[in-house]
């Protein structure tokens, strides 16, 4: 590591006025990303700007949907039973990301500011259209999350600019959402694939059958059983990861299932859809095809578990059921 | 330029005289000549630097020193009782053949003992998640998790 400064404000007005006064200068949050590129020589500012004694940016507020610090740790998020029953999708995300030490640190703020195409928290911040609140030296500005990201490593902030915390809209009884990273192993590992969802649905036949309907053990009598009792997405969100140079919403995806009843065949053209949205591309990771392939499979299993979500509130802590 | 921090160190209130670019790890192997806590990696990835921070399991080789200043940190030097007598989760480690070459045990008992502390009664998945983050090439880990729940089943009596 090259030789650096390391400065650690007490209150967002130090931060922010350290970061007007030296410019250039790196905010570092749980570190896990900063560090390492620090060590890997990948940056080497003179000043580092320690957010991890900033009070201010570690709140966790329900009055009015959900409010999030930057400084919030994985680990938070993850425990919090809240977050795991009404915004499940981002609570998934949260428990998934590298190793417990990693959770215990690293920071809500720091995976977006980091913006890696594979970030765990991104897609389930998509997907439950999330607004970033950024101070900058005019003052306070509110970016919607899908603006935010750039790029890979890319964000929409300028230099000196501090993210304060992350904005979720308030969520309905009848609304879900799940979160599904694939990968080859469960812990320390970056996804092929990441995909989330958030529905809303109205049912027009009996929830007690929908239940039942969950228990199928396959999937197309799960799909044909929930499309007998009518049920219809009436609004969705859905978000894919590592399938661009950013973390991006299925959008034509989304219209596609807007107000439709589920059925296998709606599911299927949706797939069809989702994939012609991706630009996924070869890694040592995956193939670029076996990514839209699963592009296919996961967003249908991501809809179904945030279904599940609305119909069988209590089993939130099932995470690892297959859709 | 150094500049001095104060910490409590396994229940001891030191001082040190550290370097900005330094990580706990470095602090802790170089100053204090606690060389339980391993580098493996140096990036956060295979958990052998595992140390105890406020309560909480981390990797020392990632967290920048000078954030040590008025933390509680413990060591897996820290663990043991001070007449000697071994943590249970040591013992069960030493019984069960929770341990081969060695290189991964002060890390793998520091995220177990932070699992304990918090969660006496874990499940076996718990204990897995818990010491996800700590690569141990030698024992395929089942006696590891066999030696946590040992310890737990022990330090419940």
């Amino acid at each position: 590591m090259g030789a650096f400064t390391y400065h650690k404000p007490a209150t967002v007005g130090e931060a922010a006025d350290l970061a007007a006064e030296l410019h250039g200068a790196r905010f570092v949050a749980g570190g896990t990303d900063v560090v390492v590129l620090l060590k890997q020589r990948k940056i080497d500012p003179a000043n580092l700007i320690s957010l991890r004694n900033v009070a201010e940016l570690t709140y966790i507020d329900s009055a009015d949907g959900l409010s999030l610090g930057s400084g919030v740790t994985h680990t938070r998020i993850a425990n919090h039973d809240y977050i795991r029953a009404r915004y499940s999708a981002l609570a998934d995300g949260a428990r998934v990301v590298g190793s417990k030490q990693i959770r215990n640190v690293a920071t809500l703020g720091g995976n977006i500011c980091n913006a890696a195409p594979s970030a765990d928290t991104a897609c389930p911040l998509l997907a439950l259209d999330a607004a970033v609140r950024i101070l900058g030296r005019e003052g306070e500005r509110e970016v919607p999350i899908d603006d935010f990201f750039l790029g890979p490593n890319k964000v929409a902030l300028a230099d000196g600019e501090l993210v304060l915390g992350i904005k979720l809209p308030a969520t309905s009884e009848k609304s879900g959402s799940a979160y599904i990273k694939h990968s080859r192993r469960q812990a320390m590992e970056l996804p092929m694939v990441g995909v989330a969802a958030w529905v809303s649905v109205s049912i027009g036949g009996s929830e007690e059958r929908c239940r039942g309907a969950l228990e199928c053990e396959h999937t197309p009598d799960v799909i044909q059983l929930l499309q007998n009792e009518e049920v219809v997405l009436e609004d969705v969100r859905i978000a894919m990861g590592v399938v661009a140079p950013r973390p991006i919403r299925a959008r034509e995806a989304e219209a596609k299932l807007k107000g439709q009843v589920v059925s296998g065949a709606l599911f299927e053209s949706m797939g069809d859809v989702a994939v012609s949205e991706c630009q996924a591309r070869d890694s040592f990771r995956c193939d670029a095809g076996y990514r839209l392939e699963m592009v296919r499979v996961l967003t249908k299993r991501a809809i179904l578990k945030a279904i599940d979500r609305i119909m069988r509130p209590g089993r939130e802590a099932d995470i690892d059921l297959l859709w | 330029m150094k500049q001095e921090i104060q910490f409590v160190l396994n229940g001891e209130q030191v001082f040190a005289d550290v370097d900005p670019q330094w990580t706990l790890l470095y602090l802790l192997r170089n100053v204090f000549g606690y060389t339980g806590a391993k580098k493996g990696c140096g990036v956060g990835e295979c958990g052998a630097c595992t140390v105890i921070v406020d309560g909480e399991a981390t990797n020392s080789c990632l967290y920048p020193v000078l954030e040590v200043e008025g933390r509680h940190v413990t060591t897996i030097e820290g663990v043991a009782a001070p007449d000697g007598t071994l943590h249970p989760i040591q013992q069960a480690f030493i019984e069960n053949n929770g341990v081969q070459c060695g290189y991964c045990t002060a890390g793998m008992i520091m995220s177990a003992k932070a699992l304990l502390d918090q969660k006496p009664d874990p499940t076996e998945e718990e204990i897995r998640t818990a010491i996800a983050g700590n690569i141990c090439r030698c024992t395929g880990y089942v006696q590891i998790v066999e030696s946590i729940q040992m310890a737990a089943a022990r330090m419940k009596q």
